[in-house]
């Protein structure tokens, strides 16, 4: 774990309460899944946000404005920094032989953007996943187009039908065929993965967990789990299937 | 650690030296191995491991924490290995990365439970203290019942100190530091009834307690709804009770509430503490203890101070 200050690239709004932000990067190794820590001025404690994408120079980050941090950050203009702490969290590995030759990839609203980066590493080890979006509605939307750009057959579903299949990722799921399947986004939404597919398909999980530090040591984010307890922010935040205890 | 030039930091602290007077708190360093991986923690005076129990224990449901303006509310609700899994597993780990005396912050739900972890970790070799938590707010039927009325806290204290002296040929009498609540009408009254019954030590504060509500959800933040306030925060607080409690007893104090800067440091030596311990500031930047080690020789310089243990109760 490193603790970075950051330059500000960019800071955009990408979709109704949806902004982008692209931060500078020294190149440190990080995962699809993990995320990094931020502290922002005036707020104690550091907020949680997974890493979109990433190269060599940059890392992507896209946040929801859902409380009064984030309503701050978006306020943060290029040219600025920003501290954070670095890569934290299990991530998905992508060389699990598990995976095979057709992985689904799941996300819901704030559990998208780690998709991406997931999706791009699936890519470049040659497989391709089918994506399946969830929103609330087509004013929420986002990174449609950049998951098509992989190459990647994408499906949507909103809530209110107003772009893509009206419901929910399930309605547009199937999973004849699927080899395995990552998720994140709400709870429910995970929940209902778990029912939806089918009990001999290999799965990863991404949680969310209110978080002291981020990095193990307060014990603030545990879990209980088949194997024990596990720390959301370590251990995690990608559980594997078979160890949830719903 | 003697500091640049002629600024000497070392502290005793119940008959052991400290080379500086910094602590990472219970519950804020884990057994310190996240900590290890990113600093040398040797350059500690020690640190408190997590609040140990008789069984591991699994804690609260969660959520366990809610932010609040210039500190946190957690209610981890004591999630720890249990005592056998800290002598088997952790103390082997610790004693790699860490080659001072270690303190050991015990908690229970029952005087038997107290006294039989206090025992068994007091026999380990790296254990120099018994930090005995009688102050958490976040366990029902335990934990701070004791450390609420002073007859009570007289009794675990006395209890668990006699249990101690009856292994003194095994080594295992270390000194007893028992950890108060805040959450009492006047500290020092606990405080002086741990004294007579034994304590060697006392740390204050624990955490305050406290709540946050959930305006979209009309809810408590954290599922115990109810849990403990720490942070830069309640540094005055803890030095209020630090101070009063000084005039009150005899033995050596370890400050511990909201310390996050070098001069929080000196205010709470100067309060009484002999040892500061530092909490949340932890969870958010990792390697605060360290910056604050690094910085207070010289800050003691730009306030004339050579001898840091010189200034212990000095606002008095
Ligand atoms: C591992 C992880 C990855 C995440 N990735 C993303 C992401 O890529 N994009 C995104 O939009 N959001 C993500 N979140 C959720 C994000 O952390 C919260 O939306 C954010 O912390 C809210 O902060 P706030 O100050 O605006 O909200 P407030 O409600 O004002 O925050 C108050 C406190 O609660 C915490 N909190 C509130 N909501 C959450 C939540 N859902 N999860 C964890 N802590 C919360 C805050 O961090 C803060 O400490 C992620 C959460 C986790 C745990
Ligand atoms: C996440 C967390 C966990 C804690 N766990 C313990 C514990 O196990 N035992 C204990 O005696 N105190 C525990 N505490 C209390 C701290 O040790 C300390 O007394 C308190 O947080 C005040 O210091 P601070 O303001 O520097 O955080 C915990 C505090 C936090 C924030
Ligand atoms: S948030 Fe502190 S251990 Fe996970």
């Amino acid at each position: 774990m490193k603790n970075r200050k950051a330059e500000i690239i960019s800071n955009r709004q990408i979709a109704e309460n949806t902004y982008e932000m692209i931060l500078s990067h020294d190149g440190t190794e990080l995962k699809p899944g993990q995320f990094i820590n931020i502290k922002l001025e005036g707020f104690f404690l550091r907020r949680p946000i997974s890493i979109c994408d990433w190269d060599e120079k940059t890392i992507t980050i896209i946040y929801k404005t859902v409380g009064r941090g984030t309503e701050a950050m978006k306020r943060y203009v290029s040219g600025g920094s920003i501290d954070i702490l670095l890569p934290l969290g299990n991530g998905y590995d992508v060389s699990d032989e598990r995976i095979g030759q057709k992985p689904i990839v799941v996300g819901g609203g704030a559990g998208v953007p780690p998709m991406f980066g997931l999706c791009r590493e699936l890519v470049a080890r040659g497989s391709k996943p089918l994506v399946v979006l969830g929103f609330r509605s087509s004013k929420e939307m986002f990174y449609i187009e950049k998951f098509r750009e992989l190459g990647l057959e994408v499906a949507v579903a909103t809530e209110d039908g107003s772009y893509g299949v009206k419901g929910f990722v399930t309605d547009v799921l199937s999973d004849s065929e699927c080899t395995s399947f990552f998720t994140c986004g709400p709870e429910g939404m995970l929940k209902a993965m778990d029912s939806t597919m089918g009990r001999g398909i290999s799965g990863w999980f991404s949680f969310e967990e209110r978080m002291g530090c981020g990095f193990g040591a307060c014990m603030g984010c545990s879990c209980e789990t088949r194997y024990g307890s596990k720390r959301i922010c370590k251990e995690g935040p990608v559980l594997e299937r078979e160890e949830i205890i719903w | 650690m003697v500091g640049s030039d002629r600024t000497n930091m070392k502290v005793e602290l119940c008959g052991i030296t400290l080379d500086n007077p910094i602590i990472p708190a219970s519950g804020t360093f884990g057994f310190g191995r996240e900590f290890a991986e990113l600093y040398d923690i040797n350059i500690l005076g020690t640190f408190s491991f997590k609040g140990t129990t008789g069984k591991n224990r699994f804690g609260n449901p969660t959520p366990r924490i809610a932010e609040c303006t210039e500190g946190m509310i957690n209610s981890v609700g004591l999630e720890n290995p249990g005592v056998d899994g800290v002598i088997n597993e952790e103390l082997p780990e610790i004693s790699k990365m860490f080659n001072k005396s270690v303190m050991a912050n015990v908690s229970g739900f029952s005087l038997e439970e107290y006294v039989e972890v206090a025992g068994r970790l007091a026999l380990q070799k790296q254990v120099g203290w018994i930090e005995l938590n009688i102050s958490c707010p976040n366990v029902h039927r335990g934990g701070m019942a004791f450390g609420t009325d002073p007859k009570e806290a007289a009794r675990v204290t006395g209890a668990v100190k006699k249990a101690l002296e009856a292994q003194s040929s095994d080594g295992g009498n270390k000194p007893l530091i028992v950890k108060l609540s805040p959450n009492v009408t006047d500290i020092s009254e606990i405080a002086v009834a741990c004294e007579i019954a034994g304590a060697d030590g006392l740390t204050l504060i624990n955490t305050v307690q406290g709540m946050r509500i959930d305006l979209k959800t009309g809810r408590p933040v954290i599922a115990n709804k109810i849990g403990g306030f720490s942070g830069p925060a309640i540094l005055p607080i803890a030095l209020g009770m630090v101070y009063r409690t000084y005039e009150k007893v005899k033995i050596p104090i370890v400050g511990c509430g909201g310390v996050s800067c070098p001069e929080d440091v000196l205010e709470m030596m100067m309060a009484g503490a002999t040892g500061v311990q530092v909490g949340a500031a932890n969870l958010v930047n990792p390697w605060i203890c360290q910056e604050i080690i690094e910085a207070l020789p010289s800050q003691m310089k730009k306030y004339g101070i050579e001898n840091l243990r010189d200034i212990i109760g000095g606002a008095h």
